[in-house]
């Protein structure tokens, strides 16, 4: 009890310094924590449009992005004939760009793809999918912002495509895409008989690994991954979430530096206690105690305020038209504890040299000190 | 912590005892003790009195294990210091020390401040408080227990001092002018106090003091000059 007083009381005699270190720590980790689970969830949605109700994607081996990937038209004739597949569905992906917008996602898909037979359908309806080459599905989002409407004309890319619905999707990269029709995009982005990816569903789930090495005997050149496989070794998916923690580490660091500021002065100002102390028989691992006790508790307070903090930046980022269903406030456990972790370590780190200098306090040195 | 268990040749009830022992500091710019040899026994009251800056202190200091002599040797209880750590064990058991400023934490409470010898030995709580009510009981601090050491006056915060030092029931007491911020009256009871307190608890104490009347009333008067002993009289 005592040990814990003589942790707060030097918490409570310097507020404003205690709180400046608290908001440090607590901004690095509300920073933190949003980039994570922002790509986190970005990553999952892309996850989601392929997965959509499939379970095992093709693509070819060794490519850095899924655009790249070039899956050739006669796989996908061969692997939905294959008897443990119940279906397999080509998608092409491309990048197509409109007047104030830069970036479409665009995916080719067939009328019998989930995409397009799940979808919500606002306006038009799924059967006249893929009648015509010019014809384009939106997004709500994409309709929004490409002010279009049913059986409206919208210039994307170099190409006017006729408008034949809309439909709402809680996927944001989805939502705010155009679905064309599979050869209607292999003709519109150069890719004839080819596609990005085939997205496969089984008749019987446990029959993947077996799949997977048909796969690898048939085709040299493609790769067949679970769902959760792609997403755990998809490179883009790794570079993207080094990125994040390492932003979010970067934040960690400033925050600990402010710790370490903190704490510095702390055993400054309270060197001679620190004597009194080692006069009363505090060993130096009390002494350190004391500091880095301090240290764990500003941590602690900046990390449940920063994942405060963390948790509204992300609701009021939910709620920005903008943004819409490319934020999922679903906040992973596993990251919270991360980062607590994380910013306590940080807190402890940064108390290093001023406990090691604690210990080296000379009590007969310090009680002179005024 | 480096204390060895050389015997020495003195009296079986030295308690404390300094043979040949030198300090300087800045490299020996400053010399604060010269050759200073001191033998106390167990249970004495002992002054030592002199001149500010005749080593009155680094002595108490020496004999406390906070410093280390630069020649000679110290012995505690028989057992030598040795090395530059501080010896916890002679500072959580052994010796206690009373500074002239009161030395307290002054946002705990007298109870807490008391009760931190306590919590560095790991003493339980139960026998802590229980020697904390015993000692304030006796120093008239007992309605003060949860009082801020801000809000007591001077001389309570010496008799919370002297109640911390004896915490642990130390058999060396080491006062550092202990009387030397109070006003004449204070002073007077907080000697007084403590000199009780030490012939109860059959603590030696040795005491570095500027107070001619105070030294009188201990067993043993040392004179201190320039970092020597120059001459011991028994009271």
């Amino acid at each position: 009890m005592i040990f814990l007083r003589l942790i707060f009381i030097n918490v409570q005699r310097h507020r404003i310094r205690s709180l400046i270190s608290i908001a440090g720590i607590a901004f690095s980790v509300a920073a933190m924590l949003a980039i994570v689970t922002i790509l986190q969830g970005a990553i999952g949605m892309f996850s989601g449009i392929l997965s959509s109700d499939s379970e095992i994607i093709v693509f070819e081996r060794n490519v850095s992005d899924l655009f790249f990937s070039n899956v050739p038209a006669t796989a996908v004739q061969e692997i939905s004939a294959w008897p443990n597949v119940r279906h397999a569905d080509a998608v092409l992906f491309g990048v197509v760009s409109s007047a104030d917008h830069p970036i479409i996602t665009c995916f080719g898909v067939t009328a019998a793809d989930a995409r397009i037979r799940n979808a919500s359908w606002l306006q038009g309806n799924s059967s006249n999918f893929a009648q015509h080459s010019d014809d384009v599905v939106l997004g709500e989002r994409a309709a929004e912002f490409l002010s279009a409407s049913l059986n409206s004309h919208v210039q994307i890319g170099h190409g006017t495509f006729h408008v034949i619905g809309i439909v709402k999707t809680a996927n944001g990269f989805e939502d705010g895409g155009v679905f064309m029709p599979l050869a209607a995009a292999q003709s519109f982005f150069h890719k004839e008989n080819s596609s990005s990816v085939i997205t496969v569903k089984l008749k019987d789930k446990d029959g993947a690994d077996a799949f997977k090495q048909q796969v690898k005997a048939k085709y040299a050149t493609l790769i067949a991954l679970e769902d959760a496989e792609f997403t755990r070794s998809y490179s883009q998916f790794k570079i993207l979430k080094a990125t994040a923690w390492a932003v979010g580490g970067c934040g960690l660091i400033l925050g600990g530096l402010g710790v370490a500021n903190t704490m510095i002065m702390s055993v400054f100002t309270r060197i001679r206690e620190i004597a009194i102390l080692r006069v009363n028989g505090f060993s130096n691992l009390q002494v350190a105690g004391i500091i880095f006790g301090e240290s764990a508790l500003l941590s602690i307070f900046g990390a449940l305020t920063g994942l405060t903090i963390g948790a509204c930046l992300l609701l009021a980022l939910k709620h920005v038209p903008a943004l819409h269903g490319y934020v999922d406030v679903a906040i992973d456990p596993a990251v919270v504890l991360i980062v607590i972790l994380l910013a306590f370590l940080t807190g402890v780190a940064g108390a290093l040299y001023p406990a090691v200098y604690a210990m080296r306090v000379r009590a007969v040195e310090a009680l002179r000190f005024e | 912590m480096s204390t060895a268990t050389a015997t020495t040749q003195r009296a079986s009830n030295t308690v404390l005892l300094a043979e040949n022992v030198w300090k300087s500091y800045d490299a020996d710019a400053i010399r604060v003790l010269n050759g200073v040899d001191l033998e106390i026994i167990q249970g004495q009251t002992v002054a030592l009195c002199g001149p500010s800056g005749c080593g009155k202190s680094t002595l108490l200091h020496l004999l406390g294990g906070l410093d280390e002599p630069d020649r000679g040797r110290v012995f505690v209880n028989g057992a030598e210091l040795r090395g530059r750590q501080i010896p916890l064990r002679l500072l959580r058991h052994e010796v206690g020390f009373v500074f002239q400023l009161h030395n307290l934490i002054p946002d705990l409470t007298l109870r807490e401040n008391c009760l931190i010898p306590t919590v560095a030995a790991g003493v339980d709580r139960k026998t802590a408080e229980a020697r904390l009510r015993q000692l304030t009981e006796r120093t008239g601090l007992s309605h003060r227990l949860d009082q801020r050491i801000q809000k007591l006056s001077g001389g309570e915060r010496q008799r919370t001092a002297l109640c911390r030092a004896l915490m642990n029931r130390p058999r060396i007491l080491l006062a550092d002018e202990p009387t030397g911020s109070l006003d004449e009256q204070s002073s007077a009871a907080v000697f007084q106090l403590l000199l009780d307190l030490v012939a109860t608890e059959g603590v030696t104490l040795v005491m570095a003091t500027h107070d001619r009347a105070m030294a009188a009333r201990c067993d043993r008067l040392v004179e201190m000059r320039a970092g020597r002993i120059h001459e011991t009289e028994h009271a």
